[in-house]
């Protein structure tokens, strides 16, 4: 048995150790707000939070995320109130299809952590997400309305 | 027209009370049906598509999906306005994939003979050769259509229809003249003191037949139409909630990851289940005819266990082909001459060969994958003869037709419940649905609900492609620098009809095609034939220009003393981006435009090369749809419509050897992102021409912008994409196709 801690709350899963975390998160506990894109961590999709930092859960054996905090799109919010990202993201009306966006959000949360004040190329450097549909004016005034929130 | 009679509206009392208006093409017949199937206590439609609740609150009907696009938003504004509704007291919901709600709308157009419209949208019939009504069974979401055609045929019209049946029954509640009834903001009122809110008097008006040809707004009296408001489905697209097909989650259901024979056309002869079935979680192997999928409990293990499969295929006679012989053969095709005319005008055959020098130039653009984000997937669950669908569909009705076909049921046992889509492009269109023909072949094979996935290795060697596609230009010019000549000969001409069209006044053009050069699966790709088009014909044009000596953008100037439409947007994007000053040192601009779906549109792409690596700093798109009807979600298409064809012009390359596709994952098929995206500038011109398209028209100039911007900079004219493949300082080319 595995426990992964996940948005604060524990869970056990009998799973292989080389299981990616994006397959634990969507097919064993159901949370589906991660997205698989490409699963070769060329795409940014699948992008959660652990302890605080961005990463691509596609190649991620979950063994790795065991005894660490791991944050989905769905545990940003703080009870009804959606994270500033989130509200930028509202705000801006960046999603398209939308398909990406948990990623670029999550990428976004953690870039906005580390630089709380982001230039334009620090957005470059940290945003390499793809967005298929192509709202890349949105996310990055998003980005920076969040920053100015 | 005949048909046009039937252009009716229709109107009556709900099952459970309360008011619904429609719109359609439709057999009266249907009416009755379409209010049962959107009955919901304390409600009255008023039609097929508009539903009011006696606490007031509008329900829209859109018989269209949301892509991206915004339509679930546009539509219901539009159908909002006409009936004065108070905005935030209107909701949608996507109107069932029944007959009830085809949209005949879009097979209106048509039949008008609007060429701006692909044939794909009306099945692969022959127009002629079926019986109207079939047209009739429509809810395909693409051709950058459905505002064009349903909001402007359709939702506006059901809008002021259930209006007028609130005033007829206000008016006779109060007995006062109709012409005396204010509606406004959901309310109904009259100078006397008395008021209603629509919800209290939809009953009523659902006594009353709705107006077969109710006034519509002029342009100056709209409220909502024209505002950029935000769009209904984006909240659950920030939260993680938003369930698009691959997030479907049953009771008992299985995951299944499938691999087709990699060479298109080719079957499966053998697999030895053994390595999968010793597996953890795996349930089954199930063989198809071409194509070999594993059933597990979760996504992961499928797809590990797929890969531990070696399948034997018989690959057929498509194993031969290779990038280099596909494109031999459209060379041949155009040596050999077996062309198709099209859009032809004088005798440009005499005029190329009295002029004094002809400027000839061939173009190359390879096949191109949708790569939609979300890749394909569709979730099946037989109970007996009843089988249930669930994914994302540019087309519900289409899909459920499909769905019923392929499994042999009526279309009354299959139910068709829709997801939140993660792209369509064109991809998830009704002549592509292997998808869900795939979901249910292996339904049928396992208990209880599974859903079938095509990973992303898949999803792009099994796609249906942008066609690659030669050119060969010819054109010649008089003294000043007037085109007296332009042949455009190319293979392949799929859709629409327009997109080989050129807008400049040309005494003497034609545009003749060579056909049947295509072996690999043909898709609808955003935009389209302007793709391509758009790229040999804005190239080509540009190389005129500098062989008349002029300025490119001058040069389209002069040539569009016809299109005053086209010159205003032309003009417009040279303002944006001050095309009179010089950019800063180092860079250039490469200007463009095309009309596509009745949009016009104009871009000028600015550059730079530096340590050899191109940079699209920015692009000014000037647009003129018409009249648009949420420029934010307008604007935000425009913007992505150009990111897509950016980043075809940039990297996007399917090569075919052996017969298969070549390319796996966004690693050999990469997309532009964040630090390639160009600055963009976005001005919408609303000529009040007919309403044009907003998905797709992005898409058309770009390549050809950028390409005409690295030719001011460098001096080297780049006629093969992708640009990637190229030394852009010298111009020649890295890798063979
Ligand atoms: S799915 Fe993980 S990076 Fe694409
Ligand atoms: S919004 Fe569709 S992929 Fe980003």
């Amino acid at each position: 048995m595995i426990t992964l801690n996940v948005n604060g709350v524990p869970h056990d899963v009998d799973v292989e150790e080389a299981m990616p975390l994006l397959w634990v998160l969507r097919d064993v506990l159901n949370m589906t707000g991660t997205k698989y894109g490409c699963g070769i961590s060329a795409c940014g999709a699948c992008t959660v939070l652990i302890d605080g930092v961005a990463v691509r859960t596609c190649v991620v054996p979950v063994k790795n995320a065991v005894g660490r905090a791991i944050t989905t799109i769905e545990g940003l919010k703080q009870g009804d109130t959606l994270h500033k990202v989130q509200q930028a993201w509202i705000a801006e009306q960046v999603p398209q299809c939308g398909y990406c966006q948990s990623g670029q959000i999550m990428a976004a949360v953690a870039l906005l952590t580390e630089k709380p004040q982001p230039t334009d190329d620090d957005i470059d450097a940290a945003m390499t997400n793809v967005c298929r549909c192509g709202a890349y004016t949105q996310i990055r005034a998003a980005i920076h309305a969040a920053a100015k929130a | 027209m005949a048909l046009s009679r039937r252009l009716v509206i229709f109107g009556g009392v709900a099952a459970a009370g309360g008011l619904a208006v429609g719109y359609a093409l439709l057999p009266w017949s249907t009416l009755d049906r379409a209010k049962r199937l959107i009955a919901k206590p304390g409600t009255t439609p008023l039609s097929a598509w508009v539903r009011i609740g006696t606490d007031n609150t509008v329900t829209v009907f859109v018989p269209h999906s949301e892509i991206g696009q915004g339509v679930h938003t546009s539509l219901p504004m539009m159908c909002a306005e006409e009936l004065d509704a108070d905005w935030s007291l209107v909701g949608m919901e996507q109107a069932p994939p029944d007959m009830a709600f085809a949209n005949g709308a879009m097979a209106l157009e048509y039949l008008r003979g609007d060429t701006s419209i692909p044939s794909f949208l009306l099945g692969t019939a022959v127009f002629g050769t079926r019986k109207i009504a079939e047209y009739m069974n429509l809810q395909t979401t693409g051709g950058s259509m459905s505002v064009r055609t349903t909001g402007v045929r359709g939702m506006r019209v059901a809008g002021a229809a259930a209006r007028a049946m609130l005033i007829k029954a206000a008016a006779a509640a109060w007995g006062v003249p109709e012409s005396e009834i204010v509606a406004k903001q959901s309310r109904l009122s009259h100078a006397s003191g008395k008021s209603a809110t629509y919800g209290e008097m939809a009953a009523a008006a659902a006594a009353f037949d709705p107006p077969i040809d109710p006034p519509l707004k002029a342009k100056k009296d709209y409220t909502i139409v024209g505002k950029p408001l935000p769009r209904f489905d984006i909240p659950a697209k920030c939260d993680g909630t938003a369930v698009y097909g691959l997030d479907l989650r049953l009771p008992g259901m299985s995951h299944a990851a499938i691999a087709a024979c990699p060479v298109f056309g080719g079957t499966l002869v053998s697999v030895n289940e053994a390595p999968a079935m010793a597996m953890r979680g795996v349930k089954k192997v199930v063989k198809l005819p071409a194509a070999v999928a594993v059933v597990a409990d979760n996504t992961w293990r499928a797809k590990e266990a797929l890969a531990a499969l070696s399948p034997v295929w018989n690959e057929g006679a498509n194993a031969a082909h290779t990038q280099a012989s596909i494109f031999a053969g459209m060379e041949k095709a155009l040596d050999k001459g077996d062309l198709t005319e099209d859009n032809a005008t004088g005798d440009v055959d005499a005029a190329l060969k009295s002029a004094k020098g002809v400027i000839e130039a061939s173009y190359r653009v390879p096949y191109l994958a949708h790569a939609t984000m979300e890749v394909m997937n569709c979730t099946a669950h037989f109970e007996g003869d009843k089988l249930t669908v669930w994914g994302g569909f540019q087309g519900g009705l289409d899909a459920r037709a499909r769905a019923a076909k392929f499994a042999g049921l009526p279309m009354e046992n299959v139910t068709l419940k829709y997801t939140t889509i993660g792209g369509g492009f064109g991809r998830r269109l009704p002549d592509y649905y292997d998808y869900i023909d795939k979901a249910i072949a292996v339904a049928r094979q396992v208990e209880g609900p599974v859903q079938v996935v095509f990973m992303r290795e898949e999803d792009m060697t099994q796609d249906f492609y942008r066609h690659a596609s030669v050119a060969r230009m010819k054109g010649a010019l008089d003294d000043k620098g007037h085109v007296t000549a332009w042949l455009h000969t190319f293979t392949e001409k799929h859709d629409p009809p327009e997109a080989v069209y050129v807008n400049y006044d040309f005494a003497n053009r034609a545009s003749r095609y060579a056909s049947g050069t295509n072996p690999i699966p043909w898709g609808a790709w955003r935009s389209v034939d302007h793709t391509q088009q758009g790229f040999f014909i804005e190239s080509f044009m540009d190389e005129l220009a500098h062989a008349a000596g002029q300025d490119p953008f001058e040069f389209r100037r002069a040539h569009l003393a016809g299109a005053p439409r086209h010159k205003a947007v032309l003009e417009a994007v040279a303002e944006m981006s001050g095309w009179a000053t010089p950019p800063a040192a180092g860079r250039a601009r490469g200007i463009a435009m095309r009309e596509a779906f009745a949009t016009v549109v104009a871009q000028v792409a600015e550059v730079s090369i530096q340590d050899g690596a191109l940079r699209v700093h920015k692009l000014w798109t000037a647009s003129d749809p018409g009249e648009v009807v949420n420029p934010a979600t307008f604007t935000a298409q425009m913007e992505g419509g150009a990111i897509y064809g950016l980043t075809a012009a940039l990297y996007g390359e399917i090569a075919i050897d052996k017969g298969r596709v070549v390319q796996q994952n966004f690693t050999d098929y990469e997309m532009v992102r964040m630090a390639d995206a160009p600055e963009q500038h976005v001005r919408i011109i609303e000529s009040g021409a007919r309403t044009g398209g907003a998905g797709e028209p992005g898409t058309a100039p770009v390549a050809a912008a950028v390409c005409n911007a690295i030719f001011a900079l460098t001096g080297q004219r780049i006629r093969e994409l992708p640009l990637k493949n190229f030394d852009l300082t010298t111009g020649k080319k890295l890798t063979a196709a």
